[in-house]
């Protein structure tokens, strides 16, 4: 049951980053894997900051913005010098690796030892059921500690997940929207789709930075590789989300993003206690986003043939 | 008004692909008036037309609206001015989006985009009422996504988008030339009523005789990157379809000539 909370909670921690991959997947129709180094990047200054002996609330906004900056980078590289998206982001990504090195000064920073916004989640447990220290739950018992916390990122995500809903539905996130949809369209109406790739971008990889920011304040350390197959994660966490609410409205892809991280968290936390290889789970998700985007595919092929056969 | 001085267009320059699509395009377009392109396949009208919505920038010339030099200005910027209809009914909306969103976009063109919400109810009903005369029923289908419409449906949405805010210039590039015959009509007829009501001052491509003949006031035949032929006021008014087939032909019969005396003189010196 404990096992079950932190899996749920790492979902949700990782719900911002698949919300960050929902921008640049299905708002901008480029997978941007400036997200893999964008999510080490937020780790790694939160706890650097954070060893520094800075506030972690002011090292999470920090890591924040430093995502914000990285995504633009990768923005402005695709559209003012005119480099293919991909290329874009595995040039910022792969510079990330270094610039990741430096912000932590070695390759893995210890956060165990350190106060974290975690932290103050722990003491918001103390504050709110003094005394307690375990729940009993289904006839498990938790430590209340385990479910305020999961209870804490709950509540930012689901902040944040409105907040992104909120934006794009607003006049500029509209125009933001349809820079994905059709570009011609949306110049003819006066917009700039540079500007927009480049703050869309910009905004994805700061929602990323924040989830590997809260990521190792959680698991108590930050990792250089800790990006590494996290795109194709995130994607998964989209894709579920999107075949379990089968509507295309924003709400509901927004939405179906974060429950999408969760059940895939828990799908992974399964198949791990069954028996699997950890080091299979790459290779596992892989094939998963890779049917998942093929099957439609097919379907339709198939679909379109019975029309022409009748 | 809008003033076109001596633009000059080539594509792909210094390759075999070279196109000189654009040769010292000379016009003045007075304010209000609805001025008809004609020319064969590749004439350079698009490439006109493209050139004042600024797609490109001219290699030389220079273009002027209301006394704004634009010949410079980026693309998103000059729409403040210019309201479209391409071609294709695909490229003048957002198919995955809305058409209430779609509309909503339309009617901040060029305008400052805010954080506040982009579909307030009071907007939605303001919507309705004028997507209403279109008589296509899409006042009730105001939230299903664009692409899910005709071509025709799409068009004159295009149309009432482009004209939302009323433009300095209207730009019509064969917008009906996807449509089917009676679908077509239905969206000529809506181009005139705006054109006619908002007097807004239009260019328009179009392949169709009968059309340059039924509207605007004043015809520009376009061939080889060069305007050839110019109609206006009564002499335009006088025109029939059978005058400008005819004029078709006679260009063709002189290309044909130029391309056998080139072929003549190529044999002699090579
Ligand atoms: N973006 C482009 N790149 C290269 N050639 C182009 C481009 N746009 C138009 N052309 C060429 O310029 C010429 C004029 O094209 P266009 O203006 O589209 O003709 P039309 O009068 O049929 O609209 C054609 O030969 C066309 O192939
Ligand atoms: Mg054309």
């Amino acid at each position: 049951m404990s096992l079950l909370i932190g899996a749920i909670t790492i979902g949700l921690i990782l719900a911002l980053l698949a919300l960050g991959i929902f921008i640049s997947f299905r708002i901008f129709n480029f997978a941007d894997i400036t997200a893999e180094g964008s999510l080490t990047l937020g780790a790694s200054i939160s706890a650097a900051m954070i060893v520094a002996g800075f506030n972690p609330l002011l090292a999470t906004l920090v890591a924040l913005a430093g995502g914000f900056i990285a995504g633009a980078l990768t923005g402005i590289i695709h559209t003012k010098f005119e480099i293919n998206g991909l290329l874009s982001g595995i040039l910022v990504m792969t510079a990330l690796y270094s610039i990741n090195l430096h912000v932590m000064g070695k390759s893995n920073v210890p956060l165990m030892s350190e106060s974290t916004v975690i932290t103050y989640f722990e003491d918001l447990a103390k504050w709110v059921m003094p005394g307690t220290e375990t729940i009993s739950l289904l006839g498990n018992s938790i430590p209340a500690k385990d479910i305020v916390i999961l209870a804490s990122v709950f509540v930012i995500v689901s902040i944040f997940g409105a907040l992104l809903y909120a934006f794009f539905k607003s006049n500029f996130g509209t125009a933001m929207r349809a820079t994905g949809n059709n570009q011609q369209m949306i110049r003819a109406q006066g917009v700039n789709t540079k500007t927009m790739i480049i703050l869309g971008l910009a905004v994805s990889n700061a929602l990323i930075a924040l989830s590997g920011a809260i990521l190792a304040q959680f698991q108590g350390f930050a990792d250089v590789q800790m990006g590494i197959g996290m795109l194709v994660w995130g994607l998964a966490s989209v894709i579920i989300g999107e075949a379990l609410i089968n509507d295309k409205s924003l709400g509901f892809l927004i939405t179906g993003a974060i429950f999408g991280s969760v059940i895939f968290r828990l799908l992974v936390a399964v198949a791990l206690r069954i028996g699997m290889n950890p080091n299979d789970l790459k290779l596992i998700t892989a094939l998963f986003v890779f049917i998942a985007l093929v099957l439609p595919k097919i379907l339709k092929k198939n679909r379109m043939k019975g029309i022409e056969i009748k | 008004m809008i003033e076109i001085q001596n633009i000059n267009k080539t594509f792909n320059p210094g390759t075999v692909n070279e196109v000189k699509a654009l040769c010292d395009v000379t016009c003045t377009i007075d304010e209000g008036s609805f001025v008809v392109l004609l020319g064969t396949n590749g004439s350079g009208k698009s490439t006109l037309l493209n050139a004042v919505a600024g797609n490109f920038l001219p290699d030389s010339g220079k273009i002027t609206l209301d006394a704004i030099d634009i010949t410079r200005m980026p693309e998103h910027k000059r729409a403040k001015y210019i309201g479209r209809v391409f071609q294709n009914p695909f490229s003048g909306t957002a198919p995955d989006m809305s058409i209430a969103e779609n509309i909503t976009l339309a009617a901040k063109r060029g305008l400052h985009r805010s954080l506040g919400w982009a579909l307030p109810k009071t907007a939605i009903e303001e919507f309705r009422e004028k997507v209403r005369p279109l008589n296509m029923g899409l006042e009730d289908r105001l939230d299903s996504p664009i692409g899910k419409l005709s071509g025709g449906q799409r068009q004159a949405l295009t149309l009432l988008m482009a004209t939302w805010l009323k433009p300095k210039l209207l730009l019509l590039d064969e917008h009906t030339a996807a449509l089917d015959p009676k679908t077509a009509s239905k969206v000529i007829q809506l181009t005139k009523e705006v054109v006619e009501k908002e007097k807004l001052t239009t260019m328009m491509v179009t392949h169709s005789m009968q059309q340059a003949v039924n509207l605007g006031d004043r015809i520009l035949m376009l061939h080889n990157g060069r305007i050839v032929y110019e109609f206006n006021g009564q002499e335009k008014q006088r025109l029939k379809s059978n005058d400008l087939l005819a004029l078709f032909d006679q260009i063709r019969r002189k290309d044909q000539i130029d391309a056998t005396t080139a072929d003549m003189i190529g044999h002699l010196y090579i």
